[in-house]
């Protein structure tokens, strides 16, 4: 079984708190907020959960694992994910 | 930005009541966080996926004394950001 925004948007509207609509819209905007912060180069802290961060790497040499060929890696920037301590606490509790 | 910039920010874009955006943020990060624990996956189309990594024991050493540590197995959540979060993100490099 895999949780899905389906499932998420279900969740908040089975509350009765918002509607399906407004359930649908409030988790979409929330996945963009946090995209656009991201995307704007900004941690994204939330406490007892964990850190989103975006980190830059450099450019290093690398290889085409088919080929073996030797290849240059473009610097990259890439969104990594350290869960909190609560977080990681529960999952083995 | 953490989680208090994150509820204003989707009270004031969805103008929603702050008690309601604040629902919203934290049923989604419990959602998230409960489907770890019963060791189910997570897939958010578009920013990204959970999954549990589990790792086995291993006999580590403490870096700075050099003793043996017994380390116990352990799980952890594993990040991987989607198509969209990783392009969105990588453009701005």
């Amino acid at each position: 079984m895999t949780l899905t925004k389906a499932d998420l948007v279900r969740r908040i509207y089975k509350s009765k708190k918002l509607d399906k609509l407004e359930s649908a819209q409030a988790i979409e905007r929330l996945l963009e907020i946090m995209k656009q912060r991201l995307e704007a180069g900004e941690n994204v802290l939330i406490s007892g959960f964990g850190k989103f961060s975006v980190r830059d790497k450099r450019s290093r040499r690398g290889r085409n694992p088919h080929t073996g060929e030797d290849l240059i890696l473009a610097p990259r920037r890439v969104v990594t994910f350290r869960p909190s301590g609560v977080l990681r606490k529960k999952i083995n509790g | 930005m953490n989680k208090s910039d994150l509820i204003e920010c989707l009270s004031n874009e969805m103008n929603l009541p702050f008690h309601l955006a604040e629902f919203v943020i934290d049923e989604f990060f419990d959602a998230i966080s409960e489907a770890l624990i019963q060791d189910e996956g997570v897939q958010i189309r578009g920013f990204g996926s959970f999954t549990i990594r589990k790792y086995g024991a291993y006999t580590g050493r403490n870096p700075k004394t050099g003793e043996k540590i017994d380390v116990s197995p352990k799980k952890l959540p594993f990040f991987r950001p989607g198509k969209e979060l990783r392009e969105r993100v990588m453009s701005k490099k």
